[in-house]
């Protein structure tokens, strides 16, 4: 059997290997996501982002284990960051969830941020969609531990939780702007610290002052503590009831529109980007127009205006059926 | 460095030995050198090793035990590496091993064995040397 009807029975091994072709890109990649494109968009996906150190993975490891109660599968992609100057990485959000490890209903896929920005690695979408293909009920995504501007999750997720801490006056602050915005629900993790409560009030307080129409959606704010296990049934009624609003206003299939766009723009950028740098270098101007620039004999906006670009749809059009 | 494949590997420490200052410091080194580790944590089963060498589809696992039950866990941990279909897995380790028990640790499958004031460098290129990604096939 191959690859692929291997990884639509749900084997893990093939899931892994076809992850590993996402990730590295091989040429193989194309037919096996056409492959398995028609046995997507069934699961449903959970962004989890907040500061390092909030406790996202060990609060994953718990809402996981109460998913699986509820006999829901389980597919966690977990994101460190790379070095920005060797390459490599350490990924270490496994540890705190090495229990579900032999937990038949859950596959952890680690992913190292690779020079993407915006808290995601740039195989994320892929590898959701083989989890989703393979069964997973939901697909959590953890985010490497955001400041105020890792925002992309918004867009890769249906509900996006953000994970706070208590303790931490200053947190109040720094989700102010960015991360404020990007909440479906918020959860204020280490529930049994004596500073909880405080927290959970003052986003209370913070949600309420930002301005809304009638129908649209107000996270709400769950204390949980992973110590005591406690809280994650509610934040499990949150996640459905923020599933049945999208639903009922509609939001959930413009957004996921919008996630489709917003995977085709960024993924055409990103090839006719390099196709024009390798093109370029082969017929070895890149250098020469490199040097040019730097010396003050060509201007930048320029040298990229007289570049033509040519785009032919006709195979375009065949994939249409035109 | 953007098109270069990565070679991925699993950093582990097997059972109660609760040491784990040699492994963190290869996992760095290893992170160093630019290869992507994947690193368990302490106290873990043999069973878990492989589900997340099979999981994150590594290159290569690299065990540090200081426990003295190492003839029991390479040998198991090859073993149940070979009943998922990781035969192609690298494994290597590290730790207090008597010199004795090595050839009959790589008879067992074991690529390599790293004594104590073995240098960062000698394992980094080591694991350059012998750890490629693995071939995939649809």
């Amino acid at each position: 059997m191959g690859l692929v009807d291997l990884l639509l029975k749900g084997d893990k091994r093939a899931a892994a290997r076809a992850m590993r072709i996402v990730e590295e890109e091989y040429p193989e990649a194309k037919e096996l996501l056409r492959a398995i494109y028609p046995y997507t968009g069934r699961a449903y996906v959970l962004g989890v982002t907040g500061p390092p150190g909030a406790g996202k993975s060990t609060m994953i490891d718990k809402l996981t284990k109460h998913l699986r109660k509820r006999d829901y599968k389980v597919g966690i992609i977990a994101i460190d960051p790379s070095s920005p100057f060797s390459g490599g990485a350490i990924l270490g959000d496994r540890i705190r969830m090495q229990d579900l490890s032999l937990d038949e209903g859950v596959f952890i896929k680690s992913l190292a941020t690779r020079g993407q920005l915006g808290g995601l690695a740039k195989a994320t979408d892929a590898v959701a969609q083989i989890m989703d293909a393979m069964g997973m009920d939901f697909i959590i995504i953890e985010t490497v531990g955001t400041g105020q501007s890792e925002v992309d999750i918004v867009k890769t997720a249906d509900t996006t939780i953000v994970v706070v801490v208590p303790g931490l006056g200053d947190d109040i602050q720094a989700i102010k702007a960015g991360i404020l915005e990007i909440a479906d629900i918020f959860v204020v993790n280490k529930g049994d610290r004596p500073e909880a409560d405080r927290t959970v009030r003052d986003l209370r307080v913070m949600i309420e002052l930002v301005e809304r129409k009638e129908d649209e959606w107000k996270p709400p704010v769950v204390k949980v503590s992973a110590l005591y296990d406690s809280g994650f049934d509610e934040l499990i009624d949150s996640i459905f009831q923020h599933k049945l609003y999208l639903e009922k206003t509609g939001r959930f299939e413009s957004h996921r529109k919008d996630k489709v766009k917003e995977l085709f723009v960024g993924l055409l950028k990103d090839r006719v980007c390099s196709k024009a740098i390798s093109g370029l270098k082969e017929s070895g101007i890149y250098d020469v127009l490199i040097d040019n620039i730097y010396n003050r004999k060509v201007e930048l906006y320029n040298a990229i205006d007289s570049i033509r670009v040519i785009f032919d749809y006709s195979e375009l059009k065949v994939l249409l059926g035109d | 460095m953007a098109d270069e494949r990565k070679v991925k590997i699993l950093v582990a420490k097997p059972g109660l030995d609760g040491h784990d200052r040699g492994a963190k410091v290869v996992a760095r080194a290893l992170r160093d050198a630019g290869f992507e580790v994947i690193y368990t944590g302490l106290h873990q089963s043999i069973d878990q090793i492989v589900q997340t060498a099979l999981q994150e589809d590594v290159d290569a696992i690299g065990i540090s035990i200081l426990s003295g039950a190492h003839m029991y866990v390479f040998p198991t941990l090859i073993q149940k590496m070979k009943e998922v279909g990781l035969d192609d897995v690298i494994v290597f380790g590290g730790g207090i091993i008597p010199l004795d028990d090595i050839p009959k640790l790589k008879e067992a499958g074991v690529k390599e064995i790293f004594l104590p004031g073995t240098s960062l460098e000698t394992i980094v290129e080591w694991v350059r040397e012998n750890v490629k990604p693995r071939k995939v096939t649809l």
